[in-house]
């Protein structure tokens, strides 16, 4: 009775985060709505705005798309390299292997301890003089490694997250640790993995916001060459703001659909 | 802690005939001593009931059978095959140990078909038609033929349960390790369980079952087993054990649970 218990525990168990809007909840009902009413606002906001002030709104507009293109090649190749190191470092984290084991936990505790910024510096300027580097180079390394940390931590609480039962009936059935982790328990752990995942993802793409200090043009620098030019601080930065909005919460209803996908054999009764 | 004269059982040979075959089998959770010299030969086809307290050690010594618990000390044969020597793939000797568990733990993200399917395709590299026809003779025999496609959450718990052995019999083992297999059921789910594996007993199976259906021990055990703080206390037919209990601690366990 008390292995039941622990069990309807271990299913029960969520993952707390804390950076980014939070990926929707199906049950949590006020949050869509809090999602509409941040995307209804942003939306008719900048629409608004553009269509009542085309100059200087529409030109600001028209200014940002190549910026736009920037971060997301960014935010794309990182996520793309930082999802791989993640699954690497939870599953180092967990691997009764102590060379394995201290060189994952290592590298998370460096990474966790230095901020984005300072890493991003210290790769450019410190590692990127030595080894020639651009600085689209030195950003992607920077952020996929500081995010690859992060999500290590993530993989890591998911594969625990799955009841030790599961485990020991495959390895009953013969299954060997592969086997066992990668056909049992990293399938029902992508489901408690995937949203703290995505939310992550959309933390970095906000994060690309820091390279604009190493000469790299997104979203961010293009509005900053604009502002400089015209001086018009206010109306370029409520644009940026707006479209980084956009896409966040744009990002984060697509999180919430794949996460109503992933839950396909939960209680369909 | 160990006592030097019952450390010298451990030098009897082991029955290399018999199933499963235990020879001084300790067991330490740091101080605790979960296992005490436990000493027993299961031939093939022979149906043994472990009864005892909880936290009698019976669970810890059927998971040491297939290594789910590392023993601390002493020898396990499974079909005369030492299952410590390292020349001895455990995955493949557990392949031959079917075991089902008290919370089922079936695979919730794949169907009943698949559960059945996943261990024979992977481990023995059955083609998938072959597989699935095996699986659904084998849900026929439990009777959820009609539940292929269903997922586990959509079952009850005993269906579960059924699934779950229908699963471990997949891979067609030779013995069948039960670990308290009715416990975590309501009471009127525990019949078709049991009934299952009545029949499966009837078949020849070698089995051992930890439980608490003194029913069951009765109609089904070639013998009883009863372990107390780690020991096996006393073992004997059925009968003898359950009507004539010569050990106290067994008459008060008895006396206890009826």
């Amino acid at each position: 009775m008390i292995d039941e218990s622990k069990q309807t525990a271990n299913e029960e168990k969520v993952l707390i985060f804390t950076e980014g809007p939070a990926p929707l909840n199906i049950k949590e009902k006020n949050r869509i709505s809090a999602w509409f009413f941040s995307f209804a606002f942003s939306i008719l906001t900048l629409a608004g705005l553009c269509i009542y002030r085309p100059d200087p709104y529409w030109t600001i507009m028209l200014f940002v798309p190549d910026g736009l293109l920037v971060t997301f090649q960014i935010t794309l190749i990182s996520v793309s390299i930082a999802v791989p190191i993640g699954l690497l470092t939870g599953l180092g984290r967990l691997s009764k292997n102590p060379i394995i084991n201290s060189i994952a936990s290592v590298y998370v505790e460096i990474i966790r301890g230095i901020p984005l910024l300072m890493q991003l510096f210290y790769i450019y300027f410190a590692l990127g003089s030595l080894l020639q580097m651009s600085p689209m180079v030195s950003a992607v390394i920077a952020l996929s490694f500081c995010y690859g940390a992060y999500m290590g931590e993530v993989f890591r609480a998911g594969i625990l997250s799955v009841s030790h039962g599961q485990t020991e009936a495959a390895r009953s059935l013969g299954f060997n640790q592969q086997q066992t982790t990668f056909i049992i328990v990293l399938p029902q752990a992508m489901r408690t993995i995937i949203p703290p995942i995505g939310n992550e993802c959309i933390a970095l793409l906000k994060d690309t916001s820091l390279v604009s200090v190493i000469a790299i043009s997104d979203v961010l620098r293009r509005g900053r060459e604009y502002a400089a030019s015209t001086y018009e601080y206010f109306e370029t930065f409520t644009v940026i703001a707006l479209v980084y909005l956009i896409i966040t919460l744009l990002l984060s209803k697509c999180m919430s659909m794949i996460e109503k996908r992933l839950s396909y054999y939960d209680r369909s009764r | 802690m160990i006592d030097p004269v019952k450390k010298f059982s451990a030098l009897n040979d082991p029955d290399l005939k018999a199933a499963i075959s235990m020879r001084g089998v300790w067991k330490l959770f740091d101080e605790v001593v979960a296992l005490k010299d436990i000493n027993l030969d299961i031939q093939a086809g022979e149906k043994v009931v472990i009864i005892g307290p909880s936290g009698s050690g019976k669970s810890t010594a059927l998971r040491t059978i297939n290594r789910l618990e590392e023993a601390t000390i002493g020898q396990i044969y499974i079909n005369g095959q030492d299952i410590y020597t390292k020349t001895n793939d455990i995955n493949k000797m557990r392949q031959n140990v079917g075991m089902v568990f008290q919370n089922f733990n079936l695979f919730p993200h794949m169907s009943v078909l698949t559960n059945l399917t996943i261990a024979p395709m992977t481990l023995r590299k059955i083609n998938k038609s072959e597989a699935e026809d095996r699986a659904m003779f084998l849900l026929k025999k439990v009777g959820l033929i009609d539940k292929a496609k269903a997922y586990p959450s959509m079952l009850s718990g005993g269906q579960q349960q059924r699934v779950a052995i229908a699963r471990a019999l997949a891979m067609q083992p030779s013995i069948m390790l039960f670990d308290e297999p009715t416990s975590a059921l309501d009471p009127e789910m525990i019949g078709e369980v049991l009934d299952v594996m009545v029949k499966l007993a009837e078949e020849g199976m070698t089995m051992v079952v930890v439980t608490h259906e003194m029913g069951f021990a009765r109609q089904v055990a070639d013998r009883v087993i009863f372990m107390d703080q780690g020991a096996v206390v006393e073992e004997g037919l059925p009968m003898q054990l359950f009507d004539y209990p010569q050990h106290p601690r067994l008459q008060q366990f008895l006396k206890q649970i009826l």
